[in-house]
């Protein structure tokens, strides 16, 4: 119904007009910003109800999103390149691109078993790595690294850690090994917070449900940061068992999140992330079930992928 | 009946009075929040007519949909070609805050110039081209709704069996094309096109600098994210002559950019520090001898990535204006002999001359 919309203010009305009604669309939350923008406002709605009223055709079926995806959809979730082995064995430089995805796929186990709606590590800084190959045709990195809690902001300390990040070399792609430890981690005490937001979510009644965070302009509001959290550590599940040499995964956007009726004293989330692989700039779409208390943390109990489309098809002559 | 038509009229007078102005509120722009291309070009007509005495803009292009390719010409007017200063922001569509740093570094220069002598300096010896947004088919796209807020490439139709959209441009110049790091899948973000040079808009770029050759003396081109400085070459077999200059230069832009708000960016080539790739306009611009070509990648390192929050555009433009700036300074420098060194070297000259002559009396 929205599509249709915005399909019809694109052909009605000027483009303008069209970014401030759809900006209005957008971001229901924060209002219009001054006078002028609210007056436009008027002006477009006003605009819009007239060019309804005036019999317009409805659009064409070709600007409509096909209901199955026609043609190629996005390419299947990167897989590992039969890359020419150029990774060199021994001391690696910190600030180069092997050291850095190894501690990705350290910090993605690292938030898989520490992560929580108020807790997620992010790398700060490779002090130390090295490489070396190990049996069947595996390569071993050996890490030394900063993280931050990105929870605490930028006033939160930054602790150290060392891991092995085994990633496998098999036919078909299996995920990296990792062994890990870092100083200071207090693991089992979830903060006041953690259970202040369970409380509040976890009631019968409870039925959160938002699309699109961070909104196109990086917007997010504070109420629904836990939730971000949340999906990020879930989608850490994902990313580390995706992940290879060749791969650098972050997530871009919950695209959709969806409350489920609470489970066993768990909180119930239905999300849809999407995320980026660096060398090949794709975006994944994963659907995700995962359920999270302060007691049990975060698990994920089904993950999809799903294909990406209609962007990338033509639309049907 | 009267009043209300007379109430649709103010409407109409008010948002006529707003269009005007570009839609640019109390005529004073927000470089805090992204702006549609709509915003960005009424904001490119104000500059031109706010600094008419060193701002000009040029047409050097269309984009496949037929939009204008545009650029900001800056510096002082002169009878003569002067050597110049080469930035396009929003070659990729989905890095919003590339576009947004280019206006920030427009606001600068144009906000300085008069009273800051380096940049009044640079004004009198160089000229700026700056592209503001160079994909704007992709950007307009990336700001139709939710679903096309990723969106990279530019927006030609697949040639052949091929049903999906675009071509990553960054792969698409002539510079050792579709040798490494690329795709030859149509659907592929990283497909660099059917042929070299088949998309308009790196066409474009490409007729630009040839023509400008002997002008340019530095090439930098603005991304996010990942908070790098990238020289060239993307291939991991091939060494710019002037490798070690330019990581010397880059790394010096590095820590002008920490010093700001503490964010840490690394220096490098793509095969060392992101990935290799072929088909890049930084590698384009150092093949044909524009000596100080680098790409910028922005904030963040990932957190958010492409959608960084608006509240950080303006620290994000700040630190990278720095950065930009001294790799400027630095080509600026070298140059043009400072006057101070001028009246040094005719000072030291002197006295040489001086103590010769009078050894000679002795």
């Amino acid at each position: 119904m929205l599509s249709v919309i915005h399909t019809h203010l694109e052909s009605v009305s000027s483009r303008l007009c069209y970014a401030t009604v759809l900006r209005f669309i957008n971001s229901s939350s924060s209002g219009p910003r001054s006078s002028p923008e609210r007056i436009m406002k008027a002006f477009c709605s006003l605009w819009l109800l007239l060019s309804l009223v005036e019999l317009s055709p409805a659009p064409p079926a070709s600007q409509e999103p096909p209901l199955v995806c026609r043609g190629a959809t996005d390419p299947a979730p990167p897989q590992p390149e039969t890359q020419e082995d150029m990774a060199s064995t021994g001391d690696l430089e910190p600030t180069h691109f092997p050291a850095r995805r190894a501690a990705q796929v350290a910090l993605h186990h690292l938030n898989t078993l520490h992560g929580s709606p108020f807790r997620v590590f992010g790398l700060q800084q490779v002090h130390k790595a090295s490489a070396e190959d190990v049996a069947a045709g595996g390569r071993k990195y050996s890490l030394d690294f900063s993280v931050t809690d990105w929870a605490s902001g930028s006033a939160g300390p930054a602790l150290r850690c060392s891991a092995e990040v085994m990633f496998p070399r098999t036919q078909q792609h299996s995920g990296p090994e990792v062994q890990l430890r870092c100083e200071a981690l207090q693991q089992v005490s979830s903060t006041a917070e953690e259970h202040a937001f369970y409380q509040k979510y976890v009631t019968p009644d409870s039925a959160v449900s938002a699309q699109h965070l961070p909104d196109s302009y990086g917007n997010m509001s504070e109420d629904m940061q836990p939730f971000w959290r949340l999906a990020r550590v879930a989608a850490s599940f994902i990313m580390l068992r995706e992940s290879s040499e060749n791969t650098e995964f972050n997530m871009v956007q919950v695209a959709s999140i969806t409350q489920q009726e609470s489970s066993e004293k768990q909180l119930m989330l239905d999300y849809v992330v999407l995320l980026h692989d660096l060398p090949s700039q794709e975006i994944v779409q994963w659907k995700l079930l995962v359920s999270w208390s302060p007691d049990r943390g975060v698990r994920v109990l089904q993950t999809e992928w799903q294909p990406r489309c209609p962007h990338a098809t033509k639309p049907p002559n | 009946m009267k009043g209300s038509v007379i109430s649709v009229l103010v409407v109409f007078a008010l948002v006529a009075q707003d269009r005007l102005a570009g839609g640019l509120e109390h005529r004073s722009y927000d470089y805090t929040k992204y702006h549609t291309m709509d915003e960005i070009s009424a904001w490119m007509n104000q500059m031109e007519r706010e600094n008419p005495d060193v701002v000009s803009s040029m047409i050097y292009g269309q984009t496949y949909e037929n939009r204008n390719i545009t650029l900001l010409k800056i510096g002082f007017n002169s009878t003569t070609p002067k050597k110049a200063i080469w930035m396009d922001c929003g070659i990729h569509a989905r890095e919003w805050i590339a576009p947004a740093f280019c206006q920030h570094f427009v606001k600068e220069i144009l906000g300085s110039y008069k009273t800051d002598s380096k940049v009044n300096k640079m004004f009198k010896n160089l000229d700026f081209y700056i592209t503001p947004v160079l994909n704007m088919d992709g950007y307009i796209y990336s700001w139709r709704d939710n679903t096309t807020r990723l969106w990279r490439k530019s927006r030609s139709p697949g040639t052949g069996n091929c049903t999906c959209f675009g071509t990553d441009p960054n792969s698409n110049f002539y510079a050792n094309w579709g040798m490494v790091g690329n795709s030859r899948n149509c659907c592929s973000d990283l497909y660099n096109g059917p042929t070299a040079l088949s998309e308009p808009e790196t066409k474009a770029v490409t007729d630009f600098l040839g023509a400008h050759q002997n002008q340019l003396l530095c090439y930098l081109t603005v991304h996010s994210f990942g908070q790098l400085i990238l020289v060239p070459y993307g291939h991991p077999n091939i060494s710019a002559p002037n490798y070690d200059e330019l990581m010397e230069v880059g790394l010096a832009a590095a820590k002008a950019i920490t010093a700001v708000h503490g964010k840490s960016y690394k220096v490098g080539t793509p095969p060392d520090v992101l990935y290799a790739n072929s088909g890049s306009s930084r590698d384009f611009a150092r093949l044909i001898g524009i000596p100080y070509s680098f790409t910028f990648e922005l904030r963040d390192e990932g957190k958010y990535g492409f959608i960084l929050p608006e509240d950080q555009i303006q620290p994000a433009c700040e630190e990278a204006y720095q950065g930009a700036m001294s790799i400027i300074n630095y080509v600026h420098d070298k140059n043009f002999k400072s006057a101070a060194i001028t009246v040094t070297a005719t000072l030291w000259t002197t006295l040489t001359a001086l103590w010769i002559s009078s050894a000679n009396v002795f």
